[in-house]
C-alpha cells in the first residue's frame, strides 16, 4: 500500500531551487565575462558592468543559500542530514550503493527504493557541494582582488601567493564545466528514476511529497 | 580645500635649497625630484620638506648587486628622469658599488666592494637586480669566483634594507621560466629570514625604486608592503582599476584583433590577453619614459610582468586564460568544457534510449494499473 512520505522540508526545497537559478546565472553571466562580444554601437553603454553586477549578486545569493543548506545539514530531518550524503557509511547503503550502480550501468535489473536520496545521486551530491564550495571560494577570493586589504582579500586573499590568480580562473572556468555536467546528469537521472521508481522523484522537489510502498524499501 | 598649512608648511626650507645648490644640483630639478617622489609615495604635500630634510641630511650608501638578469633594471634606473640619475647617484645617494655604471674593474672593483662591506656595514642599502642561481652549487652565476648564492647571502647580512627590484631578483622571472634549468631563485628565497622589499616589474619602475629608497631615508624604515612584500604604494591596486581604458570594458567595447576599428578606437584589450586584471602595479598613474606612455596605452595588452612567475603563469599573453595542463595549446578551458558538456549529454541520451526499451524488474510492474 502506497503512503505519502512529507521528505523534502521547505529549507531544502527552497535552497535546491535557489542553487538551480544561482547556477543558471552565474554560468551565463560568467561566460559572458571570460569571453566578452558586443552588441554594436552604444546599443547598452554598460553592458560588461551590468553582467559582473548580476554574477556578484548571484555570487552572494548563491553563497547564503549553499551556507544555509549546509546549516540545515545540521537541523533539518534524517533526509537533510549530512549523513543522508555518507549513505556507504552503512551496510544497507552500501549494498543499496551497489544495487543501483549495477541498475545504472544495465548489469543488474534491480532498482533501490528509497523515499530520499539514492546513494549514489547522495554520493554525486556530495562531491557537488566539493565543486559548489570551490566555486564559492575561488569566486570571492577574485572578487576580493579589486580591494587589497578588503574583507574578502583578507579573508580569502591568502591563497593567491600559494595558487596563482590565473591557475584559480582557470580552475573557476573549469568546474564550471564540470557543474554543466552534471546539470545535464541530474536533470536525466531524475527523470530516469521518476520513471522506475513511480515515487514522484521529479515532483518531489517541488512538494515535497513522495509516494513509496512500505514494502519496497 | 582649506588646510591650515601656509607656504611655509608645504615649502622646502631656503637654506635647504641652497645647500643643494651648493652641491651643483638644479634647485628646481630637485623640488620636482620631491614633489614626485612625495606623489608617488601616496604621502601629502606637507611631506615634501621632511623628503627634502631626509635627502639633504644623507648621503645613504647603496650596493647594487647583480645576478642572473639583463640589466634592464639598471638600464630603468640609469633613465630615471627627476632628476638626472647621475645626479640623483653621485649626490643624493653614495652608490659604492654597481657593475653597470661603476668606471672600476676586476680586481679594484671588487676590492671597493668589500671595503664599502666591511666600511658601511649594518647602514647600507643593498639593491639586487636578477635571479639567483641555485643549481649545481650556484656554478651558474659566480662572480670574482664567488656564487651569487655566498654574495647575496653576505651582503644581505650587513645590510640596513634589501630591495629586490625586477621580477627575476622577486620571483625568479624569466631564469627561472618552466623547466627553469640553473634552478634559479628571488632573493627571499634565498635568505627567507632577511627584510626584503620587493619591487617587481619587467623593468622595475625607476619612479617606485627611487621612492622606495626616500621612504627608508624618511622615515628610517621601509614601506608598508602586501603579502608577496611588495610596497602598497605601488602595488596596492589592479592595473585594471586604474586603468584608462576601463570605461570600455564596462561598456562591453573591445577590441578583438590588433589594428581593427575597436582596437584603432582604443577600446579595452581584455579580448587580445590583457592581464591588467590579474595584476597589481601602479603603471597607469606612474607610467614609464618620464611619464610618457606605458604597455595598455600604447595599445598593447599588459602581460603582467610584475606578478610571480609571469612568464609561466600569464601566457599565452594574448589569450585570457593559461593553457589546461596536459592538453594542446590549441585547447583552451571553453572548448574542452564544451566537448565534455557534448559528450556528457551524448552518453546520457544513449543511456535513455536503452532504458525506453528496458524491461522493468516484474516486481515493480506489477503494481501498475493501466488505465483505459
Amino acid at each position: 500500500m502506497l503512503e505519502i512520505h512529507y521528505v523534502w522540508q521547505w529549507p531544502v526545497r527552497i535552497a535546491h531551487w535557489i542553487n538551480a537559478l544561482c547556477i543558471v546565472a552565474l554560468s551565463i553571466t560568467g561566460t559572458y565575462i571570460g569571453a566578452p562580444f558586443s552588441l554594436g554601437g552604444g546599443v547598452n553603454p554598460y553592458l560588461m558592468g551590468w553582467m559582473r553586477f548580476v554574477h556578484f549578486a548571484a555570487g552572494y545569493l548563491f553563497l547564503v543559500s549553499v551556507l544555509s543548506r549546509i546549516l540545515w545539514m545540521f537541523i533539518g530531518n534524517h533526509h537533510a542530514s549530512w549523513r543522508a550524503f555518507l549513505p556507504w557509511l552503512t551496510p544497507k547503503g552500501r549494498e543499496n550503493f551497489v544495487r543501483m550502480f549495477r541498475y545504472y550501468t544495465f548489469t543488474g535489473n534491480n532498482i533501490s527504493h528509497e523515499s530520499g536520496h539514492n546513494p549514489v545521486a547522495a554520493t554525486a551530491y556530495l562531491g557537488i557541494y566539493a565543486l559548489c564550495l570551490f566555486q564559492i571560494f575561488s569566486g570571492f577570493a577574485l572578487y576580493g582582488q579589486f580591494a587589497p586589504g578588503g574583507f574578502w582579500d583578507s579573508a580569502l586573499g591568502w591563497i593567491f601567493p600559494l595558487l596563482d590568480n590565473q591557475y584559480m580562473r582557470l580552475g573557476h572556468h573549469g568546474v564550471m564545466w564540470l557543474l554543466i555536467g552534471f546539470f545535464i546528469n541530474h536533470i536525466y537521472s531524475a527523470w530516469l528514476m521518476d520513471i522506475k521508481q513511480k515515487s514522484g522523484v521529479m515532483s518531489g522537489i517541488v512538494s515535497g511529497y513522495r509516494y513509496i510502498d512500505p514494502e519496497d524499501v | 580645500m582649506k588646510t591650515d598649512g601656509s607656504v611655509s608648511q608645504v615649502a622646502i626650507p631656503e637654506e635647504i635649497l641652497q645647500r643643494i645648490e651648493s652641491r651643483g644640483i638644479n634647485r628646481r630639478d630637485f623640488i620636482k625630484f620631491c614633489m614626485a617622489t612625495t606623489a608617488a609615495l601616496a604621502l601629502p604635500v606637507t611631506f615634501v620638506p621632511k623628503v627634502a630634510q631626509a635627502l639633504e641630511d644623507n648621503r645613504t650608501p647603496v650596493i647594487w648587486l647583480e645576478f642572473q638578469s639583463c640589466s634592464g633594471d639598471s638600464e630603468a634606473f640609469l633613465r630615471a628622469n627627476q632628476p638626472t640619475a647621475t645626479e640623483l647617484i653621485l649626490d643624493l645617494i653614495s652608490l659604492e658599488y654597481a657593475e653597470v655604471v661603476m668606471a672600476a674593474a676586476g680586481h679594484l672593483a671588487e676590492e671597493a666592494k668589500h671595503q664599502a662591506l666591511e666600511k658601511y656595514h649594518g647602514k647600507y642599502i643593498l639593491i639586487v637586480e636578477g635571479a639567483i642561481p641555485t643549481k649545481d652549487d650556484g656554478a651558474y652565476c659566480t662572480i670574482a669566483g664567488q656564487s651569487a648564492v655566498a654574495s647575496l647571502k653576505q651582503a644581505v647580512a650587513g645590510a640596513a634594507a634589501t630591495i629586490a627590484v625586477g621580477s627575476c631578483a622577486t620571483s625568479g622571472g624569466l631564469p627561472a621560466a618552466a623547466p627553469n634549468p640553473s634552478g634559479a631563485a628571488s632573493v627571499s628565497e634565498i635568505v627567507p629570514g632577511a627584510t626584503v622589499v620587493n619591487l617587481p616589474g619587467c623593468p622595475v619602475n625607476a619612479t617606485n625604486l627611487t621612492a622606495t629608497i626616500v621612504h627608508v631615508l624618511t622615515f628610517g624604515k621601509l614601506p608598508a608592503t602586501d603579502r608577496l612584500g611588495r610596497p602598497l604604494f605601488a602595488y596596492g591596486k589592479r592595473i585594471h582599476d586604474n586603468c584608462e581604458r576601463r570605461g570600455h570594458f564596462d561598456a562591453g567595447q573591445y577590441a578583438e584583433t590588433f589594428g581593427d576599428e575597436a582596437h584603432r578606437k582604443g577600446y579595452c584589450l581584455y579580448k587580445l590577453g590583457c592581464k591588467g586584471p590579474e595584476t597589481f602595479h601602479n603603471c597607469p598613474t606612474v607610467r614609464y619614459n618620464e611619464g610618457v606612455s606605458w604597455p595598455v596605452m600604447a595599445g598593447h595588452g599588459c602581460i603582467g610582468c610584475s606578478e610571480p612567475g609571469f612568464w609561466d603563469t600569464m601566457s599565452p599573453f594574448y589569450r585570457r586564460l593559461p593553457k589546461v595542463p596536459g592538453f594542446g595549446i590549441e585547447d583552451t578551458a571553453d572548448k574542452i568544457g564544451i566537448g565534455l558538456a557534448a559528450a556528457t549529454a551524448a552518453a546520457f541520451a544513449v543511456h535513455g534510449v536503452a532504458s525506453c526499451f528496458r524491461k522493468g524488474n516484474p516486481k515493480d510492474e506489477s503494481k501498475v494499473i493501466k488505465e483505459d
